[in-house]
């Protein structure tokens, strides 16, 4: 019910920026033709995906829905590699002392460099195929994954270890039954983080690197003067981002259910 | 060695010394104890007298700087089944259901679900648990967490059951619940105990022996044997034997704390 009734409010501040940009195009407070109106962006936007009823050659005719799979299947790809090299590295850099020292601060200082800095370096070693997409969004992703990984591991509580090594756990239980549990909250964290990386990683990825994806549209439309196709895909990319999001708060949700019962204890 | 019989646990002149800066911190001094198998024995003392220190190496979650600690003969290097540790924070795993926490001992020890699964159903039981196995630790109440923290142990059957302030941190009506629980399960399981505590009255009613530690650093000030008749219930709390005994332990405490000040004041 609580939910019901929240629903309506976080509606008013959206709607305000609509109506606000609606306002600007209609009264012209910037110059006329930079910024489409919302009503122009929504037409377009249409096109795009539905395409015209007589077809047509615009390349922004119908093309919406194979661009955004051309997007997220590097965005899952990318993150999923990322996932599965940093869950597992954290593990061990948070758990093992001689793999913190030896990787960790390798890893602290790669990190500060952007990952919009590896982009010529992608380009040169990859070209310009998925591969170059591939290694960008997955390094962006990796480092909040194997941060947060590494976090949670080193804040698990002494107590809980000792429980589990006097009751005869070795190493490896209590990795996998006690750490891993224990950080995983964390692990989740830097998901979350991961897959906002990944997102913007694979718009600059696409706009450079590769010949497709919204990225690619995005770059694309600008250099046309189809502002409206540009906002249309900042939107798009802005649900898409809310949506892998949700997914991973979901997932989370279920899998660390003893975790709500102690928030709401 | 007494009459070719281990003690359960035995500390032969045990000092542990922490480095703090460069600071050394003399936590216990030159103990000495003897546990006979089957007894029940309370370590009292005032907080930070190094009690849960001395616990700790008893479990094998610290060494002694100088001394030996033997279990049944064999000296002690690790933690360890035979040696169950139920702390001062029921230390629960949050995600696992009660009954998932009862059999963590067992099903790690690689013991068969037909083994322990029926033992463990006896013990939540006996511990006034039954209808929660499916519960998480945050649904539970403190002290059911506490049982919870008992049952996990008592399911590994240990030759030592090492209990660091285990209702420290309850309710005076909880604590005293479990105290009876704890009694009423011991007279069961005869299993050897030793309990830390800073309760004079928790270490009279449950123990066989009370040894009564000085302040820092930790040494064992005297030792004192609990002569009331076994079944005890809390009734014994009011018996003139406990009361003479009280008296005595309280003197001993005023003397220590007295002590205490003053070194504390020529410091």
């Amino acid at each position: 019910m609580a939910r019901v009734l929240r629903a309506p409010w976080a509606l008013v501040l959206p709607l305000a920026l609509l109506v606000l940009w609606h306002l600007t195009v209609e009264h012209r407070w910037v110059a006329e033709g930079i910024i489409p109106s919302p009503a122009q962006v929504m037409r377009s936007w249409e096109v795009w995906i539905f395409g015209t009823i007589k077809g047509g050659l615009s390349p922004y005719s119908g093309t919406w829905l194979d661009n955004v799979l051309y997007s997220s299947k590097r965005v899952l790809q990318g993150f999923g590699l990322a996932a599965v090299v940093a869950i597992p590295l954290g593990l061990m850099i948070g758990w093992n002392r001689l793999t913190g020292r030896l990787v960790d601060p390798t890893i602290q200082l790669l990190r500060p460099v952007p990952i919009t800095a590896w982009l010529p370096f992608a380009i040169a070693v990859f070209g310009i195929y998925d591969a170059s997409a591939l290694f960008l969004i997955g390094l962006g992703a990796f480092y909040p994954i194997v941060v947060n990984t590494t976090h949670g591991v080193r804040d698990t509580n002494l107590l809980l270890l000792r429980a589990a090594r006097m009751m005869g756990a070795g190493a490896g239980t209590v990795l996998a039954k006690v750490v891993f549990p224990s950080a995983l909250p964390s692990i989740f964290t830097g998901m979350r983080l991961g897959i906002g990386v990944a997102w913007t990683a694979v718009i600059v990825a696409e706009m450079i690197a590769v010949k497709s994806g919204l990225g690619y549209v995005l770059w694309d439309a600008y250099y046309v003067g189809r502002m409206d196709i540009c906002v249309a895909t900042m939107v798009s990319v802005g649900l898409l981002g809310f949506v892998s999001d949700r997914v991973i708060v979901y997932a989370s949700r279920i899998l660390l259910r003893w975790r709500t019962l102690e928030a709401g204890a | 060695m007494n009459g070719g019989q281990a003690a359960a646990l035995e500390l032969r002149g045990v000092w542990k010394e922490f480095v703090k800066g460069d600071r050394r911190i003399e936590a216990v001094q030159a103990i000495d104890l003897e546990i006979r198998p089957h007894s029940f024995t309370a370590i009292l003392g005032p907080s930070g007298c190094g009690k849960s220190t001395l616990l700790n190496m008893a479990a094998g979650f610290d060494a002694p700087t100088r001394g030996e600690i033997r279990a049944n003969g064999a000296p002690v290097a690790s933690p360890s089944p035979k040696r169950a540790v139920v702390f001062q924070e029921p230390a629960l795993f949050p995600w696992y259901s009660v009954y998932e926490n009862v059999v963590f001992g067992p099903k790690t020890q690689g013991q068969s679900e037909q083994t322990y699964r029926p033992l463990a159903e006896k013990i939540i039981e006996q511990v006034g648990l039954k209808g929660f196995a499916s519960h998480y630790p945050a649904e539970l109440s403190g002290g059911m967490k506490q049982r919870v923290g008992i049952a996990r142990v008592l399911v590994m059957q240990p030759e030592l059951l090492l209990m660091d302030e285990p209702f420290g941190s309850l309710d005076a009506q909880t604590r005293t619940l479990m105290q009876e629980l704890l009694l009423d399960v011991w007279e069961r399981h005869r299993q050897t105990v030793l309990f830390i505590t800073h309760d004079v009255e928790e270490a009279l009613l449950l123990a066989d022996t009370v040894c009564v530690m000085t302040a820092r650093p930790g040494r064992i000030k005297k030792r004192i044997a609990v002569e009331l008749a076994r079944p005890r219930t809390i009734e014994a709390t009011t018996s003139p034997v406990f009361n003479a005994l009280k008296r005595e332990v309280l003197a001993l405490i005023r003397e220590e704390s007295v002590r205490a000040d003053a070194e504390t004041a020529l410091e």
